[in-house]
């Protein structure tokens, strides 16, 4: 990753990326992450371009549509569970339950691995979407703001039976990123190791981190609940696995 | 693997895994002497379960499954639904529960020593949140927590052994656990003894909790998890069973005089401990900690978070007994009270004299109908609203609000709380009233005569409409003046705060 960032750094000076590709151009820079990294005391992010809202239906189907090994019905079952894209009419249909500027949910990472990689982009990892998520309207870390905490607190709590709003709603964090609080979880590139992925439970003792507060005590920032739960989230899940509220969006390397 | 991820350091996370994780039954303390001992864990393995699996009978608060009847181990399944829900926790209020088996506390199980649980734990589809179980019965890492975390729409199976007998508190324990506990995650595993527990007439499950709303007590609408009055351990309300009069009202739990009842009580948290006692009752016996033995004759026991007891009384006098935190503002302020209701015959030889309880009832007492309220609300909206619909509003909003202190005749307490009735304070200046609602009092008055030098907190959580209703009611009540209070009146009053209101408590 550092052999990586040293050579984005010598890149960089090419930045100038065309405007309305929908992605939002981030510096990166120095970050101090909530959790706790056993090797370092805060992060560097490589400057990167991430996607300005999370992928719609009709983003995704646009997608199954030029890759049908990704059509529900026709992609394998170790790389997406029973309820892929359940909400969707068919496999090529979106129907009533899943509108063209809805973000798209029931996908599984492999899925969004897919989708981005189709787009020549790739997921986020976690320090990128953690960083990005740090921001609020104006501010680019809001993180001890504890009126903004709460704000973004709200969504956590609601359990998801209403449909969900069509991407692009809120106003957009400081970043010109949107919706990366308050409608959907999202995958990252490298969530399975958040905490650790079922497979690797028997790897010494490494699963107590998920359970009576031991999680908390891997947090610098105990206060921040909102990186803890999308934590909790993203570690309680396989690669195959969907759920109504757990979308993605994707990244670019700055260039 | 495109790049190289810094390592979490779970090895500190291992270092400090938290004692909420019952992991060393076999080393607790002996007990007093050595004739009574039950021999823990290391007795409790009755062998393999036998005959066919049983299904678990589980119920809902304040409800206790039947005695298991069982004098053998048995394969015990238990099915649990974690339901993420919105539910009211005051009138008026609500809140977006997390819950086992869609009820605060969680669904009661009961299950006999030796017996072998299959837990299957299933996270509605819906859910937002994964989540997982730590079961204070269970003898093994983390309480069954590392083998139940589950994500949304997905069901986990893990088996344990219940060991050692008592009555167990168990909790969600997902990160961040404060939270979901905070948001009504907990419920009670009862493992009998081998020879069950002594027959009762009636057994109820009571279970205390902590919340923290972003708004203030009873403040109306949709209220969010603060997480700031979580930390600081500031709780908005103080509740059995999840909600304010779950146990009150046509609700209240009921008893009959001659009968001995069993109340099996758990304390949720997240973070207060309960003194919880019984206004007008000694407990019998109290099972302190959930434990083998019983205490005799005890008015008040400690419950901690993430604790239990068990206690059991004999109803000799009818009457409404009300349960409480004796943290008493907790039952005052914070919603903290229930209600035992026992009928029967009087025993003048044991009681005889006034219920001291009543006072406690507040507007979830039984009888009282919030129908004038709803009236009151209504013909204010179309801009109908009489003096009379007033009156009848107020009444009601009064015996809720106001009779805990000035009584429900408005006589006041002597020295305490000052009179309402024919109250030559209100009749020099009754715009005071809708003022003093909402500033509260502070420091001297006098009041027919009669010195007064106390804190009356702020009644801001009454809406003006509310204000207005009550003011009118005092107002025409008890030999005052009369008059109307209006909901304009009740704003302007809100606007201005006198030199001599309160700051609250």
């Amino acid at each position: 990753m550092r052999r990586l960032a040293a050579l984005l750094l010598c890149v960089l000076p090419l930045a100038g990326q065309a405007a309305g590709d929908g992605y939002a151009r981030l510096p990166g820079g120095g970050f101090r992450s909530a959790l706790k990294y056993e090797d370092r005391q805060s992060l560097r992010i490589a400057p990167f371009r991430l996607m300005q809202t999370p992928v719609t239906n009709a983003q995704f189907l646009a997608f199954v549509n030029a890759n049908p090994q990704w059509q529900r019905g026709k992609a394998p079952s170790v790389f997406t569970e029973a309820r892929y894209l359940q909400h969707w009419a068919g496999p090529q249909t979106l129907g009533a339950n899943a509108l063209p500027q809805q973000p798209v949910v029931n996908v599984s990472w492999f899925a969004a691995d897919a989708y981005c990689k189709a787009q020549g982009a790739r997921l986020p990892s976690w320090n990128e979407w953690e960083y990005t998520a740090a921001a609020d309207e104006l501010r680019k870390d809001a993180r001890k703001d504890p009126v903004w905490r709460e704000r973004i607190l709200a969504w956590y709590s609601r359990s998801s039976k209403t449909a969900l709003p069509r991407v692009g709603l809120q106003a957009a964090n400081a970043y010109g990123v949107r919706d990366i609080h308050g409608l959907v979880w999202e995958w990252t590139g490298d969530w399975s190791s958040l905490l650790v992925d079922g497979d690797n439970r028997k790897q010494g003792d490494a699963d107590k981190a998920k359970f009576c507060g031991a999680g908390a005590l891997s947090m610098d920032d105990r206060d921040n609940y909102a990186v803890l739960m999308r934590v909790a989230m993203l570690s309680s899940l396989e690669g195959a696995d969907v759920t109504p509220n757990l979308g993605f969006r994707c990244a670019r390397d700055a260039r | 693997m495109k790049r190289a991820i810094p390592l979490l350091a779970l090895s500190l996370a291992i270092a400090m895994a938290l004692p909420a994780c019952r992991q060393d039954a076999a080393a607790d303390a002996k007990p007093a002497t050595a004739t009574t001992d039950t021999g823990g864990s290391a007795k409790g393995d009755f062998g393999p379960p036998q005959g066919a699996p049983v299904e678990a009978v589980l119920t809902s608060p304040p409800n206790v499954p039947p005695a298991t009847g069982r004098t053998a181990p048995a394969k015990v399944i238990v099915s649990l639904d974690v339901v993420e829900k919105e539910m009211p926790i005051s009138e008026g209020v609500t809140y977006t529960f997390w819950t086992f088996g869609g009820t605060v506390p969680g669904s009661f199980i009961r299950v006999r020593q030796g017996d072998t649980v299959e837990f299957h734990l299933r996270n509605m589809p819906d859910s937002k949140m994964p989540h997982n179980i730590d079961l204070h019965g269970v003898t093994g890492p983390g309480g069954g927590a590392a083998s139940s975390f589950t994500a949304p729409g997905h069901v986990s199976r893990f088996s344990f052994k219940a060991l050692n007998a008592g009555l167990f508190v168990y909790h969600c324990a997902t990160a961040p656990v404060g939270m979901h506990i905070a948001n009504g995650m907990y419920g009670l595993i009862l493992v009998e003894p081998p020879e069950g527990m002594p027959k009762v007439d009636r057994e109820y499950y009571v279970m205390q909790g902590d919340f923290y709303t972003t708004g203030k007590y009873r403040e109306k609408g949709h209220q969010g998890f603060a997480m700031e009055k979580a930390i600081d351990e500031h709780p908005t309300y103080v509740l059995f069973n999840g909600m304010e009069g779950a146990m009150t009202g046509d609700k209240a739990l009921t008893a009959k005089t001659g009968e001995k009842v069993r109340l099996y009580v758990g304390n949720g948290g997240p973070n207060l401990v309960s003194s919880f006692h019984v206004i007008g009752e000694i407990f019998d016996k109290v099972w302190y900690e959930g434990g083998t033995k019983y205490q005799e004759n005890v008015q008040t026991t400690l419950i901690p978070a993430g604790g239990a007891a068990m206690m059991e009384f004999h109803m000799e006098v009818p009457g409404s007994y009300v349960l409480v935190d004796h943290s008493i503002f907790r039952a005052f302020n914070k919603g903290a009270l229930a209600i035992l209701k026992a009928d029967g015959p009087e025993d003048k030889t044991i009681y005889s004299g006034k219920e001291v309880d009543a006072v406690y009832l507040g507007d979830q007492a039984a009888g009282t109908s919030r129908a004038p309220v709803a009236a009151a609300a209504a013909s204010a909206k179309t801009g109908n609203l009489t003096k009379e619909e007033q009156i009848a509003a107020g009444k009601v909003l009064f015996a809720g609000t106001c009779s805990t202190c000035h009584q429900p005749d408005g006589a006041g307490l002597p020295g305490v709380f000052p009179p309402l009735a024919g109250s030559d304070f209100i009749k020099a200046n009754p715009k005071r009233v809708p003022q003093i609602i909402l500033h509260g009092l502070v420091g001297p008055v006098k009041v027919n005569g009669k010195d007064y030098n106390s804190n009356m907190p702020p009644m801001s959580q009454l809406t003006d409409d509310e204000v207005a209703n009550i003011g009118t009611y005092v107002l025409n009540s008890w030999g005052n003046p009369g008059g109307q209070v209006s909901k304009a009146d009740a704003a302007a009053a809100r606007a201005a705060k006198p030199a001599n209101g309160s700051d609250g408590h």
